[in-house]
């Protein structure tokens, strides 16, 4: 909604307006119609863009990986089937190369960690302008198409990761286990505080850090996005160099995405297998 | 980009999600791949030993021909020999016979010799006591002289 009435700087920060639906401070119920009306809302607010495209996509993703899956056959497979056993085996090899326990919900994680946030990854590709301008014809305010450059999105799978981290942590090495893990290294019994300290970071480090980095990075490739759109309205010039640029930078988005995705199943993968190990 | 239930729910969309998949994609998929390679493995193997058999085979089709070669070769040779002998012995048989029939014929020939000589013998004899009676009628008493013609007739 790049419209003559906005500056550069309302433009930006449309689009990185979520469509959030909450309780207003008068009580009513509602979509927010400014940032400051969605900040009003505080923590009991949804942002709808965020959760609908995840979900849209999630289903996609199920829905395309289950037809394969029912007419899954041991003779020769059809296009989709083998797209999806192609993607299946590449996410099987990542796990049995990266996972030395048996469990048969990492494969299944991995999968849907994968291609579930290149999908959500892959919406930076939609020209910016499109969705939030058919949104603004249906007279939505604000719509933020990518959900992984919202953090709740990155935190909401990090934590689920989390969670997992911990459980399996507890459940193959017992709480007394899991908290001498914690406890007792690397400083040994009689530096406990720090060892605590230490390994607690280490801990909360790893959800963050997959959160952080998977925001970080889509976070920064929409905000270029969002700055080259800016050139298309400053003339010729700047707008054959901002196609040239927007072309560009989604090639090499095309990369990022798909690496990001991929980080992000493999440290999953990986902190899982570290919750599966009985420590030395 | 304010942290709220958007949290949550992404969690509990992600935990779905991979329930999801967990239970209705993964095993079906990696259970398609599993039977296929093992079929692919099977049909190698099968492959494998056919090809094995079929060397077998080719080796006992090579060996069978041989002994049939040999065989028929020595069978050839009995049945030359077998003709030979029994050429040998129609001959022998063949001489043995003519052999045979040519003593018969020629006894016979001696017997018919023998039996034309008695024959001519007797005859010659009869001749000449009828030519001696004819002569002596007159003057020797047939009976008389019986004995003596008699001896004469068997001196011939």
């Amino acid at each position: 909604m790049a419209g003559e009435a906005h500056t550069s700087a309302e433009y930006i920060k449309h689009h990185l307006q979520n469509l959030v639906y909450g309780q207003h401070p008068d009580g009513t119920w509602g979509l927010a119609h400014s940032a400051a009306e969605a900040k009003a809302m505080g923590f009991w607010a949804i942002h709808l863009d965020t959760l609908g495209m995840s979900v849209l996509l999630g289903v996609v993703f199920l829905y395309f990986f289950r037809k394969a899956a029912i007419r899954a056959t041991s003779g020769v497979p059809g296009g989709l089937q083998n797209f999806v056993e192609w993607v299946v085996e590449f996410i099987d090899g990542s796990v049995k190369g990266s996972f030395t326990g048996r469990n048969p919900l990492v494969a299944p994680l991995a999968l849907t960690i994968f291609i579930w946030i290149f999908l959500l990854n892959l919406m930076d590709l939609v020209p910016i302008d499109w969705i939030p301008g058919l949104m603004g014809a249906l007279g939505l305010p604000y719509f933020k198409l990518v959900p992984t450059t919202d953090p709740n999105a990155t935190f909401g799978m990090a934590i689920g990761v989390f969670i997992l981290i911990l459980y399996y942590s507890v459940k193959m090495k017992g709480v007394g286990g899991f908290f001498g893990e914690l406890a007792f290294q690397p400083f040994g019994k009689w530096g406990m505080p720090a060892n605590l300290l230490l390994e607690g970071v280490n801990l909360i480090a790893k959800p963050v850090s997959l959160a952080l980095r998977l925001f970080g990075n889509l976070y920064a490739g929409e905000m270029i996005f969002i700055l080259i759109a800016l050139m298309f309205s400053g003339g010729a010039v700047m707008f054959l160099t901002g196609g040239v640029l927007q072309w560009a930078w989604a090639v090499f988005h095309v990369l990022i995405i798909t690496l990001q995705a991929f980080i992000f199943m493999t440290l999953t993968i990986v902190y899982l297998d570290m919750a599966h190990q009985e420590h030395h | 980009m304010n942290i709220n239930l958007t949290l949550i729910g992404q969690s509990i969309t992600f935990a779905v999600f991979v329930w999801f998949c967990m239970k209705f994609i993964w095993p079906h998929i990696v259970h398609a791949l599993d039977v296929r390679r093992k079929a692919i493995a099977d049909g190698l193997a099968a492959a494998e030993r056919g090809k094995h058999e079929q060397e077998l085979a080719a080796k006992r089709a090579t060996e069978t021909l041989h002994d049939s070669k040999v065989k028929a070769a020595e069978i050839i040779a009995q049945a030359e020999k077998r003709a030979v002998q029994i050429i040998e012995e129609a001959k022998a048989t063949a001489k043995a016979e003519g052999d045979r029939q040519l003593a018969a014929a020629q006894a016979e020939i001696e017997q018919a010799a023998h039996r034309a000589r008695e024959q001519l013998r007797s005859q010659v004899a009869a001749l000449v006591l009828a030519g001696a009676e004819k002569v002596l009628r007159r003057e020797v008493d047939a009976k008389a002289h019986a004995d003596l013609l008699e001896a004469i007739s068997k001196e011939i």
